[in-house]
């Protein structure tokens, strides 16, 4: 599967290469457009470590949904372009992650994925037989991205009901053309990576994906890559649509391990490369820096220095960054090469300790309780805000083998009973599907919200054990959607550098912003026999059954009665000696 | 079987077993002692190895630097700790934030419910610190521990320098595949306990904790290190926890595994392996050593703060060390470097630890006893009841049927005997009277104790101790002849019914016990030799220790000892959970008053 998505992407990347546009053909029909873009965001986090988000998005204007079938693939990859109209997918969401995000630390991050894989897909309303089709899917899928995405089987899919909705355009809202999976216990690596960047126009020759190299991004303490396709409109009407092929790949580097326990960043430092060139496909290749907490450079130096800077509110959150176009030559100076510098001025403190933030929204879960035959999973929500509240989606997936006693489920805020005003709840089916919870709650400002309830670890069948099950079983995150009134909104008294007439009410459309927190996955261990065990109860119950039984048996059915004691020799002689005389016996 | 459906055959294998009755039981018991005492003889023992594959053949490398720097700290925290009078909370917040960690505490207080004189506490309040180093892309599920107490006074400073040194090594590795926790925890069990149950939110002990901000997911291992001076001379390895559990064996042959890679000494029980097995002092060497963790683990209680994370399924062992006079000497630096390579090794593993034994005896630390071993011992104790039982079954049924024997079947010695021809109610009485005896001994002594003290010049601790004794000895001088009011004149078969009753209540108790904490049943064995009171048993127990432990006491101190065991007792009791007291008061002392009783039938 690997080579054939190499020819593919091959077959994609090199007429491009060989230097004709494809505007520049006349006489063929006109070919689609299509449109390659690339972005680095660097943001130094708080705790002094440092994060690295490239997106890569390629839009093509081609109609995967209609009836005729593409076949000229340029820069969107042939592989996945294929899969797409093959399995009729309108929306297609993986993720690989290696880690947790440490939200208490690092603030939100851009794109937020659980641990180990995530896969959901959106099917057009023509597939008829969803299952079937998933099934498949996510064998292909499995392939082309060298992960066990085959592993998810009915036992570990669910069709949640609100929590996912489509983040293209259309209007389908029926869940049951969505199936949702995590694989909590998918490793990821550079086998992962491999494909991953295969995808891109550019592989990993030119561009920001020189900076792609896998010692680099498996040293850190994060790593996250994905990829997103969605119908997107193509024009501000919306008449047509055009496929969007978001690649993202998420990296946090440590300050004490990648660091050496300096706050000094450098694109060399965290990649081992520099920039030369961007990706000559790129319409627009662009390298921001989060220089928000350093309007005047008193916190940290950036060299080289760029005068563009650019605003954005990100997250709820207004933030500053400085640009680098790597489509102008400028860009990398006299050197030819951009190495990005970020030396931080204090020199002797350079380790700040710590502290932790208080992000508006966080969550944490844990298995409670101890023993092997029961258990309860605690899932705490923390609103940080202040004075608002509001509603978060919960969507939880547990495998059958933790039984929930969905009588137990209790949600309590600041002591006090906290009623879902909705609840979706499919209850599981023994090897068959899992447990789906999804509740609509309300967080009261300021709180911890704790979502309990019981469980009752299920003994497996010596089969369905895995090879090491002693380890435990995996139970994947949950899932927290939620409306997070943004920062921006929050400070009605700061008048910093905006008109006094856009800040009197607070409602603005960037009031509130979408936001998904996954918590951290479970480990559980449910109760394991000895599996050099079943030699000795086979041993034992043979001879039980052998011996034991067998005598008892014989002693039970057995009829005992007097038996006369057979007469000794010399007595019989005696009789048939008696017997002839005609006397009595003795 | 064969043998039991030939009636005559049965007959003649009855006769001689009852026949031979005290012979066998004879026999019985000495080969029970001989097989006990021939488990710590080395030939009959096996090597501890490494089961566990993820953790054996691995290589590791240690290279910890920073010893002096480790304890430099540790000598601040003393300074601090000395300045706030307690747990210098806010220096280790900071320090352990300084280190990389994410760092956390947690309060807790406890009301115990009489002084513990020996460690001078009643009311106790604390706080715990713990800091989380994050393993890099991993995703919260896995954890180990590391903890330190902080003990009053000069105790444990280097344990605390230790684990901080670790802490910002261990931040700067790569390798990290599970979340490390350091643990500072006050009030060494009792803070111990408080972290445990948040940790796992559960509550068990009615203690008061504020719950935990941050986990690291389900505990794979735990090490507790106890460090009082900068040298050490050697390292010793302590296993028994709560109600005699004890972590898995790879845990202790990971530990023994690494001290000989580096070369430090170490010991279990204080005592050091000794190849001179064939000789007499070799020998009784190794039985010392087995007799100490016999009598530790039937203490049921945790000889260290590993001791409260085995009822969590979760391996835990202390280490502490010990400076004597030897002359070779071992540096923090290489202590620090032997816990690095235990940590790196358990990071490793991919499993909890299941591969080796969760129930042996260790005569040494490189020898082992398993439960297989182990267990014949206890079945040839156990027989001795049993024997004694169908003794005092074929007593009972045979003399009605003796004189019928002729025109009876030989069935009949084996068909229902006339149990009920005593009355159940002279066998009910003795028994009902036992055991509400056992329960105001357990519940009297705590609930009492303001009465006692209201009316005695003793102080609460000696309430309660002298109120359990009083109860004990109470229970001995009770009319145990009531049924006697109620049926009438104590038969002969009555008598041999309560002995068949109680012979069997103690075999059913013993084997129980044996499946729960197999060292406890030989200071209950006591019980089988005669008349052997459970309270001089716990008096003999005490100083049988003191001898092992070579700190030998006279009858005076001694007996100081064996009142402040009782009082432990129960406040192990009350605060970990541990069962020997509600074991002993519940089960055992009635079970006792019935052989008491038997005594004094007619």
């Amino acid at each position: 599967m690997i080579a054939i998505t190499q020819r593919h992407v091959h077959d994609a990347a090199v007429p491009p290469l060989a230097g004709d546009p494809p505007a520049a053909d006349p006489p063929s029909p006109p070919p689609s457009k299509d449109d390659f873009q690339e972005e680095l965001v660097i943001r130094p986090l708080h705790s002094g470590d440092i994060y690295a988000s490239f997106q890569f998005r390629t839009v093509w204007d081609a109609d995967f949904m209609g009836d005729q079938k593409v076949s000229h693939y340029r820069l969107f990859p042939k592989s996945l372009g294929q899969v797409i109209t093959k399995f009729s997918v309108r929306e297609l969401h993986i993720s690989f992650t290696q880690g947790y995000w440490r939200t208490m630390q690092w603030g939100q991050p851009y794109l937020p994925s659980p641990p180990g894989a995530e896969l959901w897909v959106w099917f057009q309303d023509t597939v008829t037989d969803v299952d079937g089709t998933w099934k498949e899917l996510t064998n292909v899928l499995s392939g082309i991205f060298c992960a066990s995405l085959n592993f998810i089987d009915s036992t570990n899919t669910v069709q949640p009901s609100a929590s996912f909705k489509p983040l293209g355009i259309g209007n389908v809202t029926d869940h049951s053309f969505l199936r949702y999976a995590t694989l909590p216990r998918e490793i990821v690596c550079t086998e992962n990576l491999t494909p991953w960047k295969k995808l891109l126009p550019c592989g990993s020759k030119a561009g920001l994906s020189v900076l792609l190299k896998s010692e680099k991004l498996f040293h850190s303490t994060f790593h996250s890559q994905a990829v997103h396709v969605r119908p997107v409109c193509q024009d501000p009407q919306c008449r047509t649509t055009s496929m969007e092929l978001r690649q993202t790949l998420n990296v946090v580097f440590d300050l004490h391990t990648s660091g050496q326990g300096k706050r000094e960043w450098s694109l060399f430092k965290m990649f081992s490369r520099t920039l030369t060139e961007a990706c000559p496909l790129a319409s627009s290749s662009k390298v921001y820096v989060d220089v928000t907490d350093n309007p005047q450079g008193e916190q940290f130096e950036l060299s080289p220095a760029t005068p563009l800077l650019t605003q954005a509110v990100v997250l709820g959150d207004r933030r500053t960054y400085s640009v680098y176009d790597l489509t102008q030559q400028a860009s990398f100076g006299s050197s030819r090469s951009l190495n990005m510098l970020l030396r931080w001025k204090n020199s002797h403190n350079n380790v700040v300790p710590p502290v932790m933030l208080r992000p508006l929204l966080h969550s944490e879960r844990y298995v409670a309780g101890y023993g092997l035959q029961a258990g309860e999973i605690h899932t705490l929500i923390y609103n940080h805000h202040p004075y608002r509240a509001f509603p978060v989606l919960l969507l939880s997936a547990v495998p059958w083998y933790l039984r929930l006693y969905i009588h137990t489920l209790t949600v309590s805020s600041k002591g006090k009973d906290n009623r879902p005003s909705y609840i979706h709840y499919q209850p599981s089916k023994d090897r068959e599907r899992p447990h789906l919870l999804e509740m609509l709650l309300q967080l009261p400002p300021n709180s911890v919200t704790e979502v309990t309830v019981e469980f009752e670890r299920a003994l497996l069948k010596w089969t369905e054990y895995t090879p090491d099950p002693n380890h435990g079983f995996y139970v994947g995150s949950s899932v927290i959607s939620a409306l997070v009134p943004s920062v921006v909104a929050m400070d009605t008294n700061s008048t910093l550098d905006r008109p006094l007439f856009s800040s009197f009410f607070p409602c603005k459309e960037e009031a509130s912003y979408f936001m998904r927190v996954y918590t951290e996955p479970l480990l559980v261990n449910l109760p394991t026999p000895d599996f050099s065990m079943p030699y000795n109860v086979i041993c034992l119950t043979c001879t039980v059954v052998a011996v034991g039984y067998g005598s008892l048996y014989n002693l039970l059915t057995r009829t005992f009665q007097v038996d006369e004691p057979s007469p000794g020799l010399a007595k019989r002689i005696a009789n048939v000696i008696r017997r002839f005389r005609g006397v009595p016996l003795l | 079987m064969g043998l039991l459906s030939d009636p005559n055959r049965r007959r003649a294998l009855i006769g001689m077993l009852t026949r031979l009755n005290a012979p066998i039981c004879m026999i019985c018991y000495m080969a029970g002692v001989a097989w006990f005492m021939g488990l710590a003889f080395e030939p009959f023992t096996l090597r501890t190895y490494m089961s566990e594959n993820a953790m054996g053949s691995t290589m590791v490398e240690e290279r910890f630097p920073a010893g002096e720097r480790a304890l430099a700290t540790g000598r601040e925290f003393a300074a601090h700790k000395k300045k706030t009078g307690g747990m210098p909370v806010d220096w280790l917040v900071r320090t352990m934030q300084a280190r990389g960690l994410e760092v956390y505490t947690q309060r807790f207080s406890r009301k115990l419910p009489f002084p513990d004189e020996d460690k001078e506490r009643y009311m106790v309040k604390g706080t715990n610190v713990y800091g989380i180093l994050r393993a890099p892309r991993a995703p919260r599920t896995e954890a180990l521990v590391l903890s330190a107490p902080c003990s009053p006074g000069n105790e444990n400073n280097q344990a605390v320098g230790i684990l901080l040194g670790l802490a910002q090594y261990f931040r700067s590795q790569i390798y990290w595949a599970k979340d490390i926790i350091f643990l500072v925890n006050e009030h060494d069990l009792i803070g111990m306990q408080a972290w445990l149950e948040g940790y796992h939110h559960t509550n068990t002990t009615g203690m008061d904790w504020s719950p935990l901000q941050g986990r690291g997911g389900s505990i794979q291992a735990a090490l507790s290190l106890e460090l009082s001076s900068d040298v050490v001379t050697s390292l010793d390895l302590v296993l028994e926890g709560l109600n005699g559990q004890l972590p898995n064996l790879d845990l202790a042959n990971l530990f023994y595994a690494f001290c000989q890679k580096i070369g430090v000494l170490c010991t279990t029980q204080g005592k050091l392996p000794r190849n001179d097995w064939d000789t007499t002092s070799g020998y009784s060497h190794a039985v010392q050593t087995m007799m100490l963790m016999v009598l530790k683990q039937a203490s049921s209680r945790p000889w260290g703060d590993h001791g409260l994370f085995l009822r969590y399924h979760i391996e835990a062992a202390s280490i502490k060390g010990v400076n004597s006079f030897r002359p070779y000497k071992t540096d923090a630096t290489t202590v620090g470097r032997l816990l690095e390579g235990m940590y790196r090794k358990l990071n490793n593993l991919l499993e909890r630890l299941h591969q080796s034994y969760f129930f042996y005896l260790m005569p040494s630390l490189t020898r082992f006893v398993s439960i297989g071993y182990y267990m014949p011992a206890f079945g040839l104790l156990a027989l001795i009841l049993l024997l004694r039982a169908l003794d005092l079954w074929v007593q009972l049924s045979s003399p009605p049927t003796r004189t019928t024997e002729d025109a009876c079947p030989p069935l009949c010695p084996l068909s229902a005997p006339q149990p009920a021809s005593p009355g159940v109610l002279s066998i009910l009485t003795p028994l009902v009277i036992s055991h509400l005896t056992g329960v105001a001994l357990y519940t009297l002594p705590v609930l009492s104790q303001e009465l006692a003290v209201e009316h005695f010049p003793v102080s609460e601790t000696e309430a309660v101790v002298l109120t359990a004794i009083a109860i004990y000895t109470a229970g001995l001088a009770l009319p145990h002849n009531t049924h006697r009011l109620l049926a009438g004149e104590g038969t002969e078969q009555g008598w041999k019914v309560l002995k068949l009753v109680a012979v069997l209540y103690l075999a059913v108790l013993l084997g129980c016990t044996a499946l729960i904490n197999f060292s406890l049943v030989f200071p209950e064995r006591g019980l089988l030799v005669g008349v052997n009171d459970p309270g001089l048993t716990l008096l003999f127990a005490v100083f049988f220790f003191q001898e092992l432990q070579e700190t030998p006491v006279t009858l005076q101190e001694g007996w100081m000892l064996y009142l402040s065991v009782i009082s432990q007792g129960i406040l192990d009791h009350a605060l970990y959970g541990s069962l020997l007291y509600p074991l002993a008061a519940l089960l055992v002392y009635p079970c006792w008053l019935l052989f008491w009783n038997i005594l004094f039938w007619k």
